[in-house]
């Protein structure tokens, strides 16, 4: 263990480990290289690896996406960056008609050990076109693994699973808590992968709380408050998306009787839509009472921050639906 | 030439026109082709002059009209008309169809539905090869009506901009589905298109392989020599519709029978074998008996494959992780 470090410092160690690792990874993206990153996760690579394997590229999402799908395939392991998630949407028909296809449609001739990184989420004053959390149009096709992780820990550990994974991953880092120093948290010096599997993050009993990457620390935040009160919450962290495996989820549901899901994109046709349509099914008989939701209203991001802070799910928004469920 | 590189030539355009004349009585008559079927009659030249004209290692990805470059770089056509009819035996075990032949073991990635999809991937190849230090290059093929999207343009000029080992095919039928290309590209001729992106063109004959072969080999040695993206545009054109059912009324019979009847790729190469390297005719006429055969052993074939077993279903959705993943 070292000094603590950030969520961001976090992914910057993890590329940096694994381009001395495996030669085959290389960075692609706008502004990754001589500019350091736009938000600086890869300051100082070029110094490093050289412009080999820290390659600027156009402005080309389309591009972008499909020549590291097309490296990959040939061979290699690309970090492809997209700015940030919302140009993403560019180059949507490479990620989900092509990336996340190729192994099936092809009866697993090909791999595609592809990582489309997504800096993204709201409340930065963007305006409506740059703060989006669309994660979720993006995990409603398998064969691609739309993950996010929570932690430093699993920033770093994450990330070295997703350069390392024979398939396409589309790695999602919520900007809003990059350097929010309640998260800085020493991580292991030695090497160390996090599965992108589900697990409880913070033990309770009154009520399960499901929840992933930015909504972590805010509803780690609404248990410290409820805990004053004697209310201790169950905090499940699903980390990925695409796949999804609820498990501990369930588990969690079938000891508390009670559940909130939390997520920072649009609630309509959300991840809380997904994970309760699979909690009723699987446990129906544990609900005791209406699973809620906190996300973010159905309303395009606004630019005046008064406006935008309301339409986002905050402290106070977890603890009154928490207290709602009991 | 060598004479029995002609004859090979030969078998294989032979080999495509009768494997889809097959597939379209397949498709309209007995049923067992489903979905789209996107037939090659008539370009035979280029996908053949062109793979004839690759090192072994050199990628080549193509669009939907895939099966003459499926056949040009070797697939059998039993496997070829098993994927047809989604059979276990296809070449990407009846998952891919018509729109999506592939077979690894030639470098061959692939025919992609999207169009201008496979473009960028492609580009993406010649990225890993020049990482890589080989001296592999690509053959990335599309349609003329292709060029007309953002693929084209943002793989072009990343390919310019870094220089990469790759000639970019253009297969100039004329008609993206039925439009007529001055009708949807501002710039109709496509060797003039490239030249925004720096890109050397040639415009070649793609009803002549032999045009199609010295011009690949030429642009095949520039792109070694590293003199970067090359294109070459293949002046040729479809006998049938954009896919069954296309009934072509946006063109005339005359202009098909101008192509057919004169400039056909497979007569054009028949006259070529006997009057110019002597070949008899008896030769030609071989081929195209153990063509038939080919054919009707691929149909006969694919019918008694069986269909991909149910248990398969979720098999590769994700590929096999082949360096495991320690979890701590």
């Amino acid at each position: 263990m070292g000094k603590p470090i950030s969520y961001r410092e976090a992914i910057t160690n993890a590329l940096a480990e694994e381009m001395r690792r495996d030669d085959r990874v290389f960075i692609m993206g706008e502004e990754v290289a001589d500019w350091g990153g736009t938000y600086a996760v890869t300051k100082g690579f070029l110094e490093e690896f050289g412009p080999r394997r820290v390659r600027d590229t156009p402005i080309a999402e389309m591009a972008i996406a499909g020549a590291a799908t097309g490296a990959a395939m040939a061979g290699l392991r690309p970090v492809a960056e997209f700015m940030t998630i919302n140009f993403a949407f560019v180059g949507y028909d490479q990620i989900v008609n092509h990336a996340a296809k190729v192994s099936y449609m092809f009866n697993g001739m090909f791999k595609c050990p592809v990582v489309f990184r997504c800096p993204g989420g709201g409340g930065k004053q963007l305006g409506a076109t740059h703060s989006h959390t669309p994660d979720i149009v993006f995990a409603h096709y398998p064969g691609l693994k739309v993950v996010c992780p929570s932690t430093p820990y699993d920033a770093k550990g994450m990330m070295k699973h997703a350069i390392r994974d024979d398939g396409p991953v589309l790695f999602i880092e919520p900007v809003p808590i990059y350097t929010t120093p309640k998260l800085k948290e020493e991580v292991p010096e030695e090497d160390y992968i996090v599965p992108f599997a589900s697990h409880v993050k913070r033990e309770g009993d009154a009520c399960t709380v499901i929840t992933y990457g930015e909504g972590w620390l805010t509803c780690k935040q609404a248990a410290d408050e409820l805990a004053k009160e004697g209310i201790n919450i169950e905090i499940v962290d699903l980390r990925s998306l695409q796949p999804l495996e609820l498990t501990a989820a369930i588990e969690s549901f079938k000891k508390t009787n009670r559940a909130v899901v939390v997520e920072f994109g649009h609630g309509h046709y959300g991840v809380g839509s997904e994970v309760i349509a699979q909690l009723q099914e699987k446990a129906f008989d544990y609900i005791d009472s209406p699973i809620l939701r906190v996300a973010q209203d159905q309303v395009p991001p606004p630019y005046s921050g008064a406006l935008e802070k309301m339409a986002l799910p905050d402290v106070p928004k977890v603890i009154a639906a928490v207290k709602e469920t009991l | 030439m060598d004479k029995s590189v002609l004859l090979d030539w030969y078998h294989t355009m032979v080999l495509i026109r009768r494997f889809e004349e097959r597939c379209d009585h397949l498709y309209k008559f007995e049923g067992s082709i489903k979905g789209f079927l996107h037939l090659y009659i008539g370009q035979e030249a280029v996908a053949v002059g062109t793979i004839a004209a690759r090192e072994e290692g050199d990628h080549v990805i193509t669009a939907y009209r895939d099966h003459g470059h499926a056949l040009a770089v070797g697939c059998h056509p039993n496997h070829v008309m098993a994927e047809l009819m989604g059979k276990a035996t296809g070449v990407s075990g009846g998952r891919g169809g018509s729109m999506h032949m592939a077979d690894i073991t030639k470098t061959f990635w692939g025919g992609y539905g999207i169009v201008g999809g496979q473009t960028p991937l492609g580009t993406g190849f010649a990225l890993a090869e020049k990482y890589k230090g080989t001296d592999r290059a690509t053959l990335c093929y599309m349609g003329e009506g292709s060029t007309n999207i953002g693929y084209f343009h943002e793989s072009l000029n990343m390919a310019g901009v870094w220089d990469l080992p790759i000639i970019y095919v253009i297969e100039n039928n004329k008609y993206g589905m039925g439009t007529e290309v001055s009708k949807a590209s501002a710039e109709p001729i496509m060797i003039e298109k490239v030249k925004a992106y720096r890109i050397p063109g040639e415009r070649v004959d793609g009803m002549d392989v032999f045009a199609v072969y010295e011009a690949t080999k030429q642009a095949l040695a520039r792109v070694r020599a590293g003199e970067g993206p090359q294109c070459l545009e293949m002046m040729t054109y479809r006998y049938e519709g954009h896919s069954v059912g296309d009934r072509t009324r946006y063109r005339t019979k005359e202009e098909l029978a101008l192509w057919r009847d004169e400039k056909d790729p497979i007569r054009t190469l028949q006259l070529e074998c006997t009057e110019r390297y002597g070949i008899a005719e008896s030769e030609m006429l071989a081929i195209q008996e153990q063509v038939m055969e080919e054919v009707e052993e691929s149909v006969r074939f694919a019918n008694e494959s069986p269909y991909p077993d149910p248990s398969t279903l979720y098999d590769y959705i994700y590929p096999v992780q082949e360096e495991p993943l320690t979890l701590d």
